[in-house]
């Protein structure tokens, strides 16, 4: 591990890298604040800028100092504004709003930037820790198993982000296999379902996809409901960024509860930051003294820090499955991969093994992205809120250009736009009927491989007996489906315990 | 019906009709070496078929239905009416025509012929700061793709280059 983590010093160490980080969080923060665009629009944006960079340390450095930026600028505009730019954000809002209006916006920012800082930095270390521990154990997997495994992840994300709707979810990442199978795979070489469009040779893109389903909607929203950005005015000065030795000494037990709390939520697939945050969020409510506990809600320092430490070690944890097993469980962390297999780095157990530097130099990114937001963001934040003051008339047209752009640099092809502007227009009435879009997407990035997996067992095993022989495979499949089933299961039976015709239990 | 079985509905058909090509279109082609494979090119179209046609009547259908805690969706179809419906169309439109034009009237032309109609249907109309503010944006940017990263982007109309 130690020639790892100098592998990664030096990677991460180098110039341009450190550029990078500066640069990934500084545009993170910047482009987090702003009302309506969350870690996953802000990625797709960048991620042709990422993927012209041409070395994939750099990129994927560049890329998770973006996601760290945005979160970061996302607290900052929940506790300036009240206007959660990421619903990993929206549990920051309950006490952070509140310290603003009574004139401790400084206070909040300092308290937020150092529960984000500890937050993302203990994860970093945990990660550290299991990632090669998991990855060893993935070693031992066979492509049957990876199937398994990822339609494993496929059902949990499914399951997690349709809360009470699981079949639309499922339809969801369904639709997203779906329009993986568009196009020329490796395996056969053959057109499939481009129905004679030469456009779809290739398939779909997926950064015209990231941005059809995230970013495109928002700004249509923010065009259909100007409420949207600005909910509350804007709170004035921001200054008196200290804390006391006594504030600090109050949440320092939070911080370090909900940095390991949050990082085991977001290694689990779909679960991810804003499942960490208010989950955060309520243990320390609970856990607090009777005296705490009212100032819950109303400006309270250890409200405050416990969903931000949270999401950021959530944050740092769904790199996991990222790294260790190439299975993204989060709609950013697919984006993420998909930047890499553009890249021509496939992540997964052999990661470690094949290119140590990328896997290393991401993590000590991360402590440098840490340490970069805290020091540098931090004193900068009075003048990056200025960015909330850009008339919308401004904002919207440069967030379309800049999707338009991202989609076109990825493809250099016009008719790409237009598929863009299709998809975007799909997204957002799929959004209105309330279907989960991140399924969608990893749906999508995960099509490819799983196909390949499953035919390579299938060729394997000569037929569907790969199911059977391998134990391994089997349960994982029966897990998967349990996953499915249960929740819908559940809920019909409290419904129907509800109007009095409960079975047993 | 909700907009969400409405929907479902579509999906079905895209299923339908995507499982129609998977069993019956597909495996013409095959050329007959490939079909001793275990595995074809629409198998996996087969099940994926299959599945998307059960989950979208399972909604269709209503048999899931959502569990109680609803939460207040973030925008709401319902209140259609009230939102700003028009200006989100003419911005989708003027994407569409920015993708047409982007080949035949240049980068920079259609850049800021985008940037400043974009502000002005949201209803801005200081034109003399926009102006300045779309054309430096777009130098910017295409300085960026062009000298930066590399990537060629006609500046120009058609006949000038």
């Amino acid at each position: 591990m130690l020639e790892g983590l100098l592998i990664g010093l030096t990677t991460a160490l180098s110039l341009t890298n450190l550029a990078m980080v500066i640069g990934g969080c500084l545009i993170g923060t910047f482009i987090g604040m702003l009302p309506g665009l969350g870690p996953m629009s802000i990625i797709a944006i960048m991620i042709p800028v990422a993927i012209t960079l041409g070395d994939p340390s750099a990129a994927l450095i560049l890329l998770a100092g973006v996601y760290y930026g945005a979160i970061f600028g996302g607290s900052t505009s929940s506790i300036l504004l009240n206007a959660p730019g990421v619903a990993g954000t929206v549990a920051t809002s309950f006490d952070g709003y509140p310290m603003a209006r009574d004139g401790k916006a400084g206070k909040a920012l300092t308290i937020a930037a150092i529960a984000s800082f500890a937050g993302g930095t203990l994860g970093a270390v945990l990660l550290m820790i299991f990632a090669p521990m998991l990855s060893t154990i993935a070693l031992l997997f066979h492509s049957a198993e990876y199937f398994a495994l990822m339609v494993v992840g496929l059902s949990a994300i499914a399951a997690f982000a349709g809360t009470g709707n699981v079949a639309k979810a499922v339809l969801m990442t369904l639709l997203g296999l779906i329009m993986a199978t568009v196009g020329e795979g490796a395996l056969f070489n053959m057109p499939r379902f481009t129905m004679g469009l030469m456009d779809l040779q290739s398939g779909f893109s997926f950064i015209t996809l990231a941005m059809a389903m995230f970013a495109l909607p928002e700004a249509i929203f923010l065009v259909m409901n100007p409420a949207r950005g600005a909910q509350g005015a804007g709170s004035g000065k921001i200054e008196n960024l200290r804390i006391t030795r006594a504030e600090a000494r109050s949440i320092a037990p939070v911080i370090g509860r909900q940095s390991v709390q949050g990082f085991f939520i977001g290694v689990l697939p779909g679960a991810g930051a804003t499942i960490a945050s208010f989950l955060g969020y309520a243990v320390e409510r609970n856990i607090a003294s009777e005296e705490e506990q009212k100032q819950f809600g109303k400006g309270s320092i250890k409200g405050l820090a416990a969903p931000e430490t949270a999401n950021n070690a959530a944050c740092t944890g769904s790199f996991v499955p990222l790294l260790t097993l190439g299975i993204p469980g989060s709609g950013t962390t697919a984006i993420l991969l998909g930047a890499l297999i553009a890249l021509n780095v496939t992540p997964g157990p052999r990661l470690m093994v094949d290119s140590p530097d990328v896997f290393w130099a991401v993590i000590m990114s991360m402590f440098i992205g840490n340490l970069v937001l805290l020091i540098l963001n931090l004193p900068l934040i009075p003048y990056i809120a200025k960015v909330l003051t850009i008339p919308r008339t401004y904002l919207i047209p440069f967030i379309l250009f800049f999707t338009l752009m991202g989609s076109y640099i990825g493809q250099n092809n016009a008719t790409e736009l237009l598929i863009l502007v299709g998809l975007g227009v799909c997204a957002t009435v799929l959004r209105f009927a309330d279907y989960p879009l991140a399924p969608l997407l990893i749906g999508f990035i995960l099509g490819r491989m799983l196909e390949d997996n499953f035919s390579r067992s299938m060729q394997l095993y000569d037929g569907v007996g790969f199911i059977l022989d391998r134990p391994m495979t089997l349960g994982l499949l029966v897990i998967a489906a349990l996953l499915v089933i249960v929740p819908s299961y559940r809920a019909r039976r409290a419904r129907a315990r509800k109007s009095g015709v409960a079975d047993g239990d | 019906m909700a907009l969400d079985r409405w929907i479902a509905l579509i999906i079905l058909g895209i299923a339908l009709a995507y499982g129609y090509a998977a069993y019956f279109t597909m495996d013409d082609l095959l050329p007959p070496f490939m079909q001793r494979n275990p595995v074809w090119p629409s198998t996996f179209p087969k099940v994926l078929s299959v599945l998307a046609i059960i989950t979208a009547l399972i909604i269709l259908l209503g048999i899931e239905k959502p569990s109680g805690d609803q939460k207040e969706p973030d925008i709401d179809y319902r209140k259609l009416g009230q939102y700003k419906i028009g200006q989100a169309g003419l911005l989708l439109g003027l994407m569409v025509l920015y993708a047409l034009m982007l080949r035949p009237a240049g980068f920079l032309i259609s850049t800021v012929g985008f940037l400043a109609i974009g502000a002005m249907i949201l209803g801005e109309r200081k034109v003399h700061i926009l102006l300045p503010v779309a054309a430096l944006a777009t130098g910017i940017v295409w300085y960026l793709v062009e000298g930066v990263l590399g990537i060629f982007l006609r500046p120009l109309p058609f006949f000038l280059g």
